[in-house]
Protein backbone atom coordinates (compact mmCIF):
# COMPACT_ATOMS: atom_id res chain seq x y z
CA UNK A 1 0.00 0.00 0.00
CA UNK A 2 1.54 3.25 -1.15
CA UNK A 3 1.69 5.59 1.77
CA UNK A 4 0.24 8.49 -0.17
CA UNK A 5 -3.10 6.82 -0.82
CA UNK A 6 -5.25 7.37 2.24
CA UNK A 7 -8.57 5.99 1.11
CA UNK A 8 -9.01 3.15 -1.31
CA UNK A 9 -12.54 2.17 -2.23
CA UNK A 10 -12.85 -0.96 -4.29
CA UNK A 11 -16.02 -2.20 -6.02
CA UNK A 12 -18.18 -0.85 -3.24
CA UNK A 13 -21.76 -2.07 -3.10
CA UNK A 14 -24.61 -1.33 -0.80
CA UNK A 15 -28.17 -2.57 -1.04
CA UNK A 16 -31.19 -1.38 0.89
CA UNK A 17 -33.52 -4.30 0.49
CA UNK A 18 -33.69 -4.79 -3.27
CA UNK A 19 -32.62 -1.26 -4.06
CA UNK A 20 -28.97 -0.81 -4.98
CA UNK A 21 -27.86 2.48 -3.47
CA UNK A 22 -24.25 2.06 -4.52
CA UNK A 23 -22.92 -0.33 -7.16
CA UNK A 24 -19.34 -1.02 -8.09
CA UNK A 25 -17.89 2.30 -7.00
CA UNK A 26 -14.09 2.38 -6.92
CA UNK A 27 -11.79 5.30 -6.35
CA UNK A 28 -8.77 6.45 -4.41
CA UNK A 29 -7.97 9.53 -2.39
CA UNK A 30 -4.37 10.66 -1.97
CA UNK A 31 -2.91 12.49 0.96
CA UNK A 32 -3.62 16.20 0.78
CA UNK A 33 -6.26 15.77 -1.87
CA UNK A 34 -9.69 17.37 -1.67
CA UNK A 35 -12.21 15.17 -3.36
CA UNK A 36 -15.56 16.57 -4.47
CA UNK A 37 -18.52 14.26 -4.62
CA UNK A 38 -21.28 15.34 -6.98
CA UNK A 39 -24.54 13.73 -7.84
CA UNK A 40 -28.25 14.36 -7.85
CA UNK A 41 -30.25 13.69 -4.70
CA UNK A 42 -30.45 10.00 -3.97
CA UNK A 43 -27.50 9.14 -6.19
CA UNK A 44 -25.65 7.37 -3.38
CA UNK A 45 -23.28 10.10 -2.23
CA UNK A 46 -24.30 10.01 1.40
CA UNK A 47 -24.39 6.23 1.45
CA UNK A 48 -20.84 6.04 0.11
CA UNK A 49 -19.64 8.58 2.64
CA UNK A 50 -21.40 6.80 5.50
CA UNK A 51 -19.69 3.59 4.50
CA UNK A 52 -16.23 5.17 4.43
CA UNK A 53 -16.96 6.75 7.81
CA UNK A 54 -17.90 3.35 9.18
CA UNK A 55 -21.45 4.31 10.08
CA UNK A 56 -22.81 1.84 7.56
CA UNK A 57 -21.40 -1.51 6.51
CA UNK A 58 -20.96 -2.21 2.80
CA UNK A 59 -22.87 -5.09 1.20
CA UNK A 60 -19.88 -5.83 -0.97
CA UNK A 61 -16.49 -4.49 -1.91
CA UNK A 62 -13.73 -3.15 0.25
CA UNK A 63 -12.82 0.14 1.90
CA UNK A 64 -9.28 0.72 3.13
CA UNK A 65 -8.50 3.78 5.20
CA UNK A 66 -4.77 4.33 5.37
CA UNK A 67 -4.36 0.66 4.59
CA UNK A 68 -6.75 -0.52 7.30
CA UNK A 69 -9.86 -2.42 6.27
CA UNK A 70 -12.98 -0.78 7.67
CA UNK A 71 -14.71 -4.14 8.22
CA UNK A 72 -11.77 -6.12 9.62
CA UNK A 73 -10.51 -3.47 12.02
CA UNK A 74 -13.31 -0.96 12.37
CA UNK A 75 -11.82 0.77 15.40
CA UNK A 76 -8.42 1.41 13.89
CA UNK A 77 -10.00 2.55 10.62
CA UNK A 78 -12.59 4.81 12.25
CA UNK A 79 -9.95 6.45 14.41
CA UNK A 80 -8.43 7.90 11.24
CA UNK A 81 -11.67 9.30 9.92
CA UNK A 82 -13.58 12.43 10.90
CA UNK A 83 -17.15 12.50 9.71
CA UNK A 84 -19.74 15.22 9.44
CA UNK A 85 -23.10 13.72 8.45
CA UNK A 86 -25.67 15.60 6.42
CA UNK A 87 -27.18 16.90 9.61
CA UNK A 88 -24.60 17.81 12.28
CA UNK A 89 -24.97 15.24 15.10
CA UNK A 90 -25.35 17.69 17.96
CA UNK A 91 -26.68 17.03 21.42
CA UNK A 92 -28.81 20.10 21.84
CA UNK A 93 -28.60 20.12 25.62
CA UNK A 94 -24.80 20.36 25.71
CA UNK A 95 -22.73 23.49 25.30
CA UNK A 96 -20.22 23.72 22.47
CA UNK A 97 -17.34 23.08 24.85
CA UNK A 98 -19.02 20.10 26.49
CA UNK A 99 -19.95 18.67 23.14
CA UNK A 100 -16.48 19.00 21.67
CA UNK A 101 -14.92 17.58 24.81
CA UNK A 102 -17.22 14.59 24.52
CA UNK A 103 -16.35 14.05 20.85
CA UNK A 104 -12.66 14.36 21.70
CA UNK A 105 -12.99 11.64 24.35
CA UNK A 106 -15.04 9.47 22.01
CA UNK A 107 -12.20 9.68 19.52
CA UNK A 108 -9.78 8.47 22.14
CA UNK A 109 -7.86 11.67 22.73
CA UNK A 110 -6.07 11.24 26.07
CA UNK A 111 -7.60 13.15 28.96
CA UNK A 112 -4.79 15.68 29.27
CA UNK A 113 -4.86 16.47 25.56
CA UNK A 114 -8.58 17.16 25.36
CA UNK A 115 -8.48 20.86 26.23
CA UNK A 116 -5.80 21.56 23.68
CA UNK A 117 -7.64 19.64 20.96
CA UNK A 118 -10.90 21.45 21.75
CA UNK A 119 -9.21 24.84 21.66
CA UNK A 120 -7.53 24.11 18.36
CA UNK A 121 -10.70 22.85 16.71
CA UNK A 122 -12.67 25.84 17.99
CA UNK A 123 -10.04 28.21 16.73
CA UNK A 124 -9.93 26.63 13.29
CA UNK A 125 -13.69 26.70 12.90
CA UNK A 126 -14.19 30.19 14.32
CA UNK A 127 -16.02 29.00 17.41
CA UNK A 128 -13.91 30.75 20.04
CA UNK A 129 -16.74 33.06 21.11
CA UNK A 130 -19.54 30.54 21.43
CA UNK A 131 -17.88 27.89 23.63
CA UNK A 132 -20.37 28.35 26.45
CA UNK A 133 -23.52 28.45 24.39
CA UNK A 134 -25.87 25.50 23.99
CA UNK A 135 -25.45 23.85 20.61
CA UNK A 136 -29.23 23.67 20.26
CA UNK A 137 -29.51 27.48 20.41
CA UNK A 138 -26.88 28.21 17.78
CA UNK A 139 -27.76 29.33 14.28
CA UNK A 140 -27.56 26.79 11.49
CA UNK A 141 -24.22 28.16 10.32
CA UNK A 142 -22.65 27.80 13.72
CA UNK A 143 -24.12 24.35 14.20
CA UNK A 144 -22.51 23.38 10.93
CA UNK A 145 -19.19 24.72 12.18
CA UNK A 146 -19.52 22.76 15.42
CA UNK A 147 -20.15 19.71 13.26
CA UNK A 148 -16.97 20.35 11.32
CA UNK A 149 -15.02 21.01 14.54
CA UNK A 150 -16.23 17.64 15.79
CA UNK A 151 -15.01 15.98 12.60
CA UNK A 152 -11.47 17.40 12.79
CA UNK A 153 -10.96 17.37 16.54
CA UNK A 154 -8.79 14.25 16.54
CA UNK A 155 -6.72 15.41 13.54
CA UNK A 156 -7.84 12.46 11.42
CA UNK A 157 -6.08 11.49 8.23
CA UNK A 158 -9.34 11.64 6.32
CA UNK A 159 -12.12 14.17 6.83
CA UNK A 160 -15.50 13.37 5.33
CA UNK A 161 -17.94 16.26 5.04
CA UNK A 162 -21.45 15.64 3.77
CA UNK A 163 -22.73 18.90 2.31
CA UNK A 164 -20.77 21.13 4.67
CA UNK A 165 -21.94 24.46 3.22
CA UNK A 166 -25.68 23.83 3.19
CA UNK A 167 -27.62 26.55 4.97
CA UNK A 168 -24.70 28.93 5.37
CA UNK A 169 -24.61 32.55 4.31
CA UNK A 170 -22.16 33.57 1.56
CA UNK A 171 -19.53 34.84 3.99
CA UNK A 172 -19.67 31.66 6.05
CA UNK A 173 -19.45 29.63 2.86
CA UNK A 174 -16.24 31.44 1.96
CA UNK A 175 -14.83 30.80 5.41
CA UNK A 176 -15.75 27.14 5.33
CA UNK A 177 -14.24 26.78 1.87
CA UNK A 178 -11.04 28.38 3.07
CA UNK A 179 -11.08 25.97 6.00
CA UNK A 180 -11.58 23.01 3.69
CA UNK A 181 -8.66 24.14 1.51
CA UNK A 182 -6.57 24.48 4.64
CA UNK A 183 -7.59 21.01 5.82
CA UNK A 184 -6.58 19.67 2.43
CA UNK A 185 -3.01 20.58 3.31
CA UNK A 186 -2.43 17.88 5.90
CA UNK A 187 -5.57 15.75 5.72
CA UNK A 188 -7.46 14.26 2.85
CA UNK A 189 -10.93 15.67 2.49
CA UNK A 190 -13.94 14.06 0.87
CA UNK A 191 -16.86 16.40 0.53
CA UNK A 192 -20.20 16.20 -1.16
CA UNK A 193 -22.06 19.20 -2.42
CA UNK A 194 -24.73 20.44 -4.76
CA UNK A 195 -22.90 23.66 -5.45
CA UNK A 196 -20.85 23.12 -8.58
CA UNK A 197 -18.61 26.21 -8.41
CA UNK A 198 -17.66 24.99 -4.96
CA UNK A 199 -16.13 21.89 -6.49
CA UNK A 200 -14.21 23.96 -9.01
CA UNK A 201 -12.90 26.31 -6.37
CA UNK A 202 -12.12 23.85 -3.59
CA UNK A 203 -11.53 20.38 -4.96
CA UNK A 204 -8.59 18.72 -6.65
CA UNK A 205 -10.61 15.86 -7.99
CA UNK A 206 -14.26 15.44 -8.93
CA UNK A 207 -16.37 12.31 -8.72
CA UNK A 208 -19.83 12.34 -10.20
CA UNK A 209 -22.07 9.56 -9.04
CA UNK A 210 -25.38 8.77 -10.65
CA UNK A 211 -27.86 6.07 -9.68
CA UNK A 212 -25.24 4.43 -7.50
CA UNK A 213 -22.59 4.27 -10.20
CA UNK A 214 -19.51 6.36 -10.70
CA UNK A 215 -19.83 8.21 -13.99
CA UNK A 216 -16.88 10.58 -13.77
CA UNK A 217 -13.60 10.58 -11.87
CA UNK A 218 -11.23 13.28 -12.99
CA UNK A 219 -8.87 15.89 -11.69
CA UNK A 220 -10.40 19.34 -11.76
CA UNK A 221 -7.47 20.65 -13.82
CA UNK A 222 -7.87 17.97 -16.47
CA UNK A 223 -11.56 18.53 -16.46
CA UNK A 224 -11.08 22.24 -17.09
CA UNK A 225 -8.88 21.41 -20.07
CA UNK A 226 -11.19 18.79 -21.38
CA UNK A 227 -14.32 20.80 -20.85
CA UNK A 228 -15.02 20.95 -24.56
CA UNK A 229 -13.80 23.64 -26.84
CA UNK A 230 -14.38 27.31 -26.22
CA UNK A 231 -17.58 28.52 -27.78
CA UNK A 232 -19.50 31.64 -28.63
CA UNK A 233 -23.14 32.40 -28.17
CA UNK A 234 -24.33 34.50 -31.06
CA UNK A 235 -27.72 36.16 -31.47
CA UNK A 236 -28.69 37.10 -35.06
CA UNK A 237 -31.93 38.81 -36.06
CA UNK A 238 -31.66 37.91 -39.75
CA UNK A 239 -29.68 34.73 -39.55
CA UNK A 240 -27.96 33.34 -42.66
CA UNK A 241 -27.92 29.68 -43.48
CA UNK A 242 -26.12 27.62 -40.85
CA UNK A 243 -23.52 26.78 -43.52
CA UNK A 244 -22.41 30.43 -43.60
CA UNK A 245 -21.53 30.26 -39.92
CA UNK A 246 -20.04 26.82 -40.30
CA UNK A 247 -17.59 28.16 -42.91
CA UNK A 248 -16.09 30.78 -40.59
CA UNK A 249 -12.41 30.01 -39.96
CA UNK A 250 -11.79 28.01 -36.81
CA UNK A 251 -15.44 27.05 -36.26
CA UNK A 252 -15.90 23.37 -35.52
CA UNK A 253 -19.61 23.04 -35.00
CA UNK A 254 -22.70 25.17 -35.02
CA UNK A 255 -25.75 24.37 -32.97
CA UNK A 256 -28.88 26.46 -33.44
CA UNK A 257 -30.67 27.57 -30.27
CA UNK A 258 -33.87 29.47 -29.59
CA UNK A 259 -34.80 32.96 -30.82
CA UNK A 260 -32.10 33.33 -33.45
CA UNK A 261 -29.30 32.25 -31.15
CA UNK A 262 -26.47 29.97 -32.24
CA UNK A 263 -23.72 28.22 -30.39
CA UNK A 264 -20.39 28.15 -32.19
CA UNK A 265 -17.66 25.86 -30.99
CA UNK A 266 -14.22 26.80 -32.24
CA UNK A 267 -10.70 25.50 -32.05
CA UNK A 268 -8.66 26.79 -29.16
CA UNK A 269 -6.62 29.83 -30.27
CA UNK A 270 -8.63 30.47 -33.44
CA UNK A 271 -11.22 32.84 -32.12
CA UNK A 272 -13.59 33.67 -34.99
CA UNK A 273 -15.11 36.70 -33.25
CA UNK A 274 -13.53 39.38 -35.43
CA UNK A 275 -14.42 37.64 -38.65
CA UNK A 276 -17.93 36.90 -37.41
CA UNK A 277 -18.59 40.53 -36.55
CA UNK A 278 -17.23 41.69 -39.88
CA UNK A 279 -19.35 39.18 -41.79
CA UNK A 280 -22.39 40.06 -39.72
CA UNK A 281 -22.03 43.73 -40.56
CA UNK A 282 -21.34 43.05 -44.23
CA UNK A 283 -24.17 40.56 -44.58
CA UNK A 284 -26.65 42.56 -42.47
CA UNK A 285 -27.32 39.59 -40.17
CA UNK A 286 -28.57 41.85 -37.37
CA UNK A 287 -26.10 40.83 -34.67
CA UNK A 288 -27.65 41.56 -31.28
CA UNK A 289 -25.75 39.29 -28.96
CA UNK A 290 -22.26 37.94 -28.79
CA UNK A 291 -20.87 36.24 -25.72
CA UNK A 292 -18.01 33.87 -25.10
CA UNK A 293 -19.10 30.64 -23.62
CA UNK A 294 -17.30 27.77 -22.02
CA UNK A 295 -18.92 24.54 -21.18
CA UNK A 296 -19.18 24.57 -17.43
CA UNK A 297 -18.96 21.81 -14.91
CA UNK A 298 -22.68 22.27 -14.56
CA UNK A 299 -23.22 21.22 -18.14
CA UNK A 300 -20.97 18.21 -17.73
CA UNK A 301 -22.89 17.32 -14.60
CA UNK A 302 -26.27 17.72 -16.25
CA UNK A 303 -25.15 15.80 -19.30
CA UNK A 304 -23.83 12.90 -17.25
CA UNK A 305 -26.74 12.69 -14.86
CA UNK A 306 -29.68 13.46 -17.11
CA UNK A 307 -28.73 10.85 -19.68
CA UNK A 308 -30.87 11.08 -22.78
CA UNK A 309 -32.33 14.54 -22.19
CA UNK A 310 -29.56 17.10 -22.52
CA UNK A 311 -31.00 20.49 -21.72
CA UNK A 312 -31.12 23.44 -24.06
CA UNK A 313 -28.29 25.28 -22.41
CA UNK A 314 -25.91 22.60 -23.58
CA UNK A 315 -26.64 23.26 -27.25
CA UNK A 316 -23.29 21.97 -28.33
CA UNK A 317 -23.58 18.93 -26.18
CA UNK A 318 -26.92 18.28 -27.82
CA UNK A 319 -25.35 18.17 -31.21
CA UNK A 320 -22.59 15.93 -29.93
CA UNK A 321 -25.14 13.46 -28.74
CA UNK A 322 -27.06 13.56 -32.02
CA UNK B 1 -14.81 4.69 26.35
CA UNK B 2 -17.81 3.10 28.04
CA UNK B 3 -17.33 5.54 30.90
CA UNK B 4 -17.30 8.51 28.50
CA UNK B 5 -20.60 7.48 26.96
CA UNK B 6 -22.10 6.70 30.37
CA UNK B 7 -21.03 10.08 31.75
CA UNK B 8 -22.63 11.89 28.81
CA UNK B 9 -25.82 9.92 29.28
CA UNK B 10 -26.00 10.72 32.98
CA UNK B 11 -25.24 14.36 32.34
CA UNK B 12 -27.92 14.70 29.69
CA UNK B 13 -30.40 13.05 32.07
CA UNK B 14 -29.76 15.63 34.74
CA UNK B 15 -29.82 18.47 32.24
CA UNK B 16 -33.42 17.62 31.47
CA UNK B 17 -36.16 18.25 34.03
CA UNK B 18 -37.38 14.68 33.56
CA UNK B 19 -34.80 13.14 35.89
CA UNK B 20 -35.54 15.61 38.69
CA UNK B 21 -39.28 15.22 38.27
CA UNK B 22 -38.97 11.44 38.45
CA UNK B 23 -36.82 11.59 41.58
CA UNK B 24 -39.31 13.91 43.26
CA UNK B 25 -42.45 12.00 42.32
CA UNK B 26 -41.02 8.64 43.33
CA UNK B 27 -39.87 9.97 46.69
CA UNK B 28 -43.29 11.46 47.32
CA UNK B 29 -45.20 8.27 46.53
CA UNK B 30 -42.83 6.03 48.47
CA UNK B 31 -42.86 8.37 51.45
CA UNK B 32 -46.63 8.03 51.56
CA UNK B 33 -46.43 4.21 51.39
CA UNK B 34 -43.80 4.29 54.11
CA UNK B 35 -46.05 6.33 56.41
CA UNK B 36 -49.05 4.09 55.77
CA UNK B 37 -47.05 0.95 56.56
CA UNK B 38 -45.60 2.58 59.63
CA UNK B 39 -49.11 3.35 60.78
CA UNK B 40 -50.12 -0.29 60.26
CA UNK B 41 -47.16 -1.40 62.36
CA UNK B 42 -48.05 1.01 65.15
CA UNK B 43 -51.59 -0.37 65.29
CA UNK B 44 -50.48 -4.00 65.34
CA UNK B 45 -47.49 -3.55 67.52
CA UNK B 46 -49.22 -4.49 70.77
CA UNK B 47 -50.79 -7.64 69.36
CA UNK B 48 -47.64 -8.72 67.53
CA UNK B 49 -45.63 -8.46 70.70
CA UNK B 50 -47.52 -11.46 72.11
CA UNK B 51 -46.99 -13.80 69.14
CA UNK B 52 -43.80 -15.73 68.74
CA UNK B 53 -42.13 -15.43 65.30
CA UNK B 54 -44.47 -12.62 64.29
CA UNK B 55 -43.41 -10.35 61.43
CA UNK B 56 -41.23 -7.51 62.63
CA UNK B 57 -40.69 -3.94 61.67
CA UNK B 58 -38.68 -4.76 58.56
CA UNK B 59 -41.26 -7.24 57.21
CA UNK B 60 -44.16 -4.89 57.75
CA UNK B 61 -42.59 -1.63 56.68
CA UNK B 62 -39.62 -2.28 54.38
CA UNK B 63 -40.91 -5.20 52.31
CA UNK B 64 -44.12 -3.46 51.13
CA UNK B 65 -42.07 -0.35 50.47
CA UNK B 66 -39.74 -2.25 48.13
CA UNK B 67 -42.64 -4.07 46.51
CA UNK B 68 -44.40 -0.80 45.76
CA UNK B 69 -41.15 0.76 44.58
CA UNK B 70 -40.78 -2.01 41.99
CA UNK B 71 -44.30 -1.35 40.68
CA UNK B 72 -43.74 2.41 40.52
CA UNK B 73 -40.46 1.84 38.70
CA UNK B 74 -42.21 -0.48 36.27
CA UNK B 75 -44.10 2.61 35.20
CA UNK B 76 -41.15 4.98 35.33
CA UNK B 77 -38.21 3.05 33.84
CA UNK B 78 -39.77 2.89 30.36
CA UNK B 79 -39.92 6.69 30.41
CA UNK B 80 -36.20 6.83 31.09
CA UNK B 81 -35.12 4.12 28.68
CA UNK B 82 -37.28 5.22 25.78
CA UNK B 83 -34.96 7.99 24.66
CA UNK B 84 -31.67 6.11 25.06
CA UNK B 85 -31.22 5.07 21.45
CA UNK B 86 -34.41 5.97 19.62
CA UNK B 87 -33.94 9.63 20.48
CA UNK B 88 -30.43 9.55 19.02
CA UNK B 89 -31.86 8.04 15.88
CA UNK B 90 -34.51 10.72 15.66
CA UNK B 91 -32.15 13.61 16.34
CA UNK B 92 -29.65 12.04 13.91
CA UNK B 93 -26.91 12.01 16.50
CA UNK B 94 -26.33 8.27 16.21
CA UNK B 95 -23.77 8.68 13.36
CA UNK B 96 -21.48 10.42 15.83
CA UNK B 97 -21.28 7.23 17.88
CA UNK B 98 -21.31 4.91 14.88
CA UNK B 99 -18.43 6.69 13.16
CA UNK B 100 -16.37 7.04 16.35
CA UNK B 101 -13.81 4.34 17.09
CA UNK B 102 -16.08 2.55 19.56
CA UNK B 103 -17.79 -0.81 19.28
CA UNK B 104 -21.52 -1.40 19.47
CA UNK B 105 -20.96 -3.11 22.80
CA UNK B 106 -19.30 0.05 24.10
CA UNK B 107 -22.27 2.11 22.99
CA UNK B 108 -24.86 -0.20 24.53
CA UNK B 109 -22.96 -0.70 27.77
CA UNK B 110 -22.17 3.00 28.04
CA UNK B 111 -25.79 3.94 27.69
CA UNK B 112 -26.93 1.17 30.03
CA UNK B 113 -24.44 2.00 32.75
CA UNK B 114 -25.18 5.71 32.47
CA UNK B 115 -28.84 5.02 33.09
CA UNK B 116 -28.06 2.49 35.82
CA UNK B 117 -25.98 5.10 37.60
CA UNK B 118 -29.04 7.31 37.74
CA UNK B 119 -31.31 4.47 38.81
CA UNK B 120 -28.84 3.40 41.49
CA UNK B 121 -28.95 6.91 42.88
CA UNK B 122 -32.71 6.77 42.85
CA UNK B 123 -32.71 3.36 44.56
CA UNK B 124 -30.24 4.44 47.21
CA UNK B 125 -32.71 7.05 48.40
CA UNK B 126 -35.37 4.41 49.05
CA UNK B 127 -33.86 2.39 51.95
CA UNK B 128 -33.01 5.65 53.70
CA UNK B 129 -36.59 5.81 54.92
CA UNK B 130 -36.64 2.45 56.72
CA UNK B 131 -33.07 3.04 57.89
CA UNK B 132 -34.31 6.18 59.68
CA UNK B 133 -36.28 3.82 61.94
CA UNK B 134 -32.99 2.68 63.43
CA UNK B 135 -33.22 5.79 65.54
CA UNK B 136 -36.08 4.33 67.53
CA UNK B 137 -36.22 0.62 66.80
CA UNK B 138 -34.28 -2.32 65.47
CA UNK B 139 -34.28 -3.63 61.91
CA UNK B 140 -33.38 -6.90 60.29
CA UNK B 141 -30.53 -5.47 58.18
CA UNK B 142 -30.00 -8.72 56.27
CA UNK B 143 -33.60 -8.74 55.17
CA UNK B 144 -33.37 -5.09 54.20
CA UNK B 145 -30.22 -5.78 52.17
CA UNK B 146 -31.83 -8.73 50.39
CA UNK B 147 -34.81 -6.58 49.51
CA UNK B 148 -32.56 -3.84 48.20
CA UNK B 149 -30.52 -6.23 46.08
CA UNK B 150 -33.76 -7.66 44.75
CA UNK B 151 -35.01 -4.21 43.79
CA UNK B 152 -31.71 -3.40 42.12
CA UNK B 153 -31.84 -6.60 40.09
CA UNK B 154 -35.46 -6.01 39.10
CA UNK B 155 -34.69 -2.46 37.98
CA UNK B 156 -31.56 -3.61 36.13
CA UNK B 157 -33.68 -6.01 34.11
CA UNK B 158 -36.31 -3.34 33.46
CA UNK B 159 -33.63 -1.03 32.11
CA UNK B 160 -32.09 -3.71 29.88
CA UNK B 161 -35.45 -4.55 28.33
CA UNK B 162 -36.16 -0.85 27.82
CA UNK B 163 -32.79 -0.27 26.20
CA UNK B 164 -33.38 -3.08 23.75
CA UNK B 165 -36.81 -1.81 22.76
CA UNK B 166 -35.40 1.67 22.40
CA UNK B 167 -32.87 0.29 19.92
CA UNK B 168 -35.64 -1.30 17.91
CA UNK B 169 -37.66 1.81 17.08
CA UNK B 170 -36.97 5.43 16.29
CA UNK B 171 -40.08 6.63 18.09
CA UNK B 172 -39.41 7.12 21.80
CA UNK B 173 -43.08 6.81 22.68
CA UNK B 174 -43.34 3.48 20.90
CA UNK B 175 -40.28 2.31 22.82
CA UNK B 176 -41.88 3.42 26.10
CA UNK B 177 -45.23 1.76 25.57
CA UNK B 178 -43.75 -1.49 24.31
CA UNK B 179 -41.32 -1.62 27.22
CA UNK B 180 -44.14 -1.00 29.63
CA UNK B 181 -46.29 -3.65 27.97
CA UNK B 182 -43.50 -6.24 28.03
CA UNK B 183 -42.62 -5.60 31.66
CA UNK B 184 -46.21 -5.62 32.82
CA UNK B 185 -46.85 -8.86 30.97
CA UNK B 186 -43.82 -10.47 32.58
CA UNK B 187 -44.94 -9.12 35.95
CA UNK B 188 -48.43 -10.63 35.82
CA UNK B 189 -47.45 -13.77 33.95
CA UNK B 190 -47.88 -16.03 36.95
CA UNK B 191 -51.50 -14.98 37.45
CA UNK B 192 -52.47 -17.15 34.51
CA UNK B 193 -50.83 -20.13 36.16
CA UNK B 194 -53.51 -20.36 38.85
CA UNK B 195 -56.18 -21.70 36.49
CA UNK B 196 -54.01 -23.84 34.19
CA UNK B 197 -52.23 -27.13 34.73
CA UNK B 198 -49.38 -27.70 37.11
CA UNK B 199 -46.61 -27.60 34.51
CA UNK B 200 -47.85 -24.53 32.72
CA UNK B 201 -48.18 -22.76 36.01
CA UNK B 202 -44.64 -23.71 37.00
CA UNK B 203 -43.17 -22.47 33.73
CA UNK B 204 -45.12 -19.24 33.76
CA UNK B 205 -44.30 -18.75 37.40
CA UNK B 206 -40.62 -19.16 36.66
CA UNK B 207 -40.75 -16.66 33.82
CA UNK B 208 -42.53 -14.07 35.89
CA UNK B 209 -40.41 -11.22 37.14
CA UNK B 210 -42.48 -11.08 40.31
CA UNK B 211 -41.93 -14.58 41.68
CA UNK B 212 -38.19 -14.16 41.95
CA UNK B 213 -38.54 -10.76 43.53
CA UNK B 214 -40.93 -12.04 46.21
CA UNK B 215 -38.39 -14.60 47.31
CA UNK B 216 -35.77 -11.93 47.78
CA UNK B 217 -38.22 -9.73 49.68
CA UNK B 218 -38.77 -12.60 52.10
CA UNK B 219 -35.04 -12.64 52.64
CA UNK B 220 -34.46 -15.84 50.69
CA UNK B 221 -31.27 -15.15 48.75
CA UNK B 222 -31.34 -17.92 46.18
CA UNK B 223 -28.73 -17.87 43.39
CA UNK B 224 -31.40 -19.17 41.03
CA UNK B 225 -33.37 -15.96 41.47
CA UNK B 226 -30.29 -13.84 41.07
CA UNK B 227 -29.30 -15.82 37.98
CA UNK B 228 -32.75 -15.21 36.52
CA UNK B 229 -32.29 -11.44 36.65
CA UNK B 230 -28.68 -11.52 35.49
CA UNK B 231 -29.62 -13.69 32.51
CA UNK B 232 -32.62 -11.54 31.75
CA UNK B 233 -30.44 -8.40 31.74
CA UNK B 234 -27.65 -9.95 29.68
CA UNK B 235 -30.09 -11.33 27.11
CA UNK B 236 -31.59 -7.93 26.42
CA UNK B 237 -28.22 -6.19 26.33
CA UNK B 238 -26.92 -8.70 23.80
CA UNK B 239 -30.09 -8.26 21.78
CA UNK B 240 -29.59 -4.49 21.82
CA UNK B 241 -26.00 -4.84 20.57
CA UNK B 242 -27.15 -7.16 17.82
CA UNK B 243 -29.95 -4.80 16.87
CA UNK B 244 -27.53 -1.89 16.48
CA UNK B 245 -25.17 -4.07 14.46
CA UNK B 246 -28.03 -5.14 12.23
CA UNK B 247 -28.76 -1.47 11.60
CA UNK B 248 -25.30 -1.00 10.20
CA UNK B 249 -25.36 -4.21 8.18
CA UNK B 250 -28.22 -5.30 5.98
CA UNK B 251 -31.46 -3.54 6.82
Amino acid sequence: MGDDILVRVDALERYFGDIAAVQGVSFEVRRGEVLGFLGPNGAGKSTTMQIIAGALAPSGGQVLVNGVDILDEPRAAKAQVGYLPEQPPLYRELTVDEYLRYSARLHRIPRDGVDRAVDRAKHRCGLADVGRRLTGNLSKGYQQRVGIAQAIIHAPAVVILDEPTVGLDPIQIREIRALIRELGGDHSVILSTHILPEVQSVCDRVLIIHEGRLVLNERVEDLALGLAEPALRVGLRRAPAVEALRRLPGVLRVAPGEDGRFFLAYREGEDPTDRLVADAVAGGWGLFELAPQRRTLEEVFVQLTCGEHPPLAGGIAAEDAA
Amino acid sequence: MIATIAARELRSLFLSPLAWAILAVIQLILAYIFLVQLDVFMQWQARLAGIEGAPGLTEIVAAPLFRTAAIVLLLVVPLLTMRLISEERRARTLPLLLSAPVSMTDIVLGKYLGLMAFLALLLLLIPLMPLALLAGGSLDLGLLAAGFVGLLLVVASFAAAGLFLSAVTDQPTVAAISTFGLLLLLWILDWAGNGGGQEASAVLGYLSLLTHYDALLKGVFDTRDVAYYVLFTLTFLVLAVRRLDADRLQP
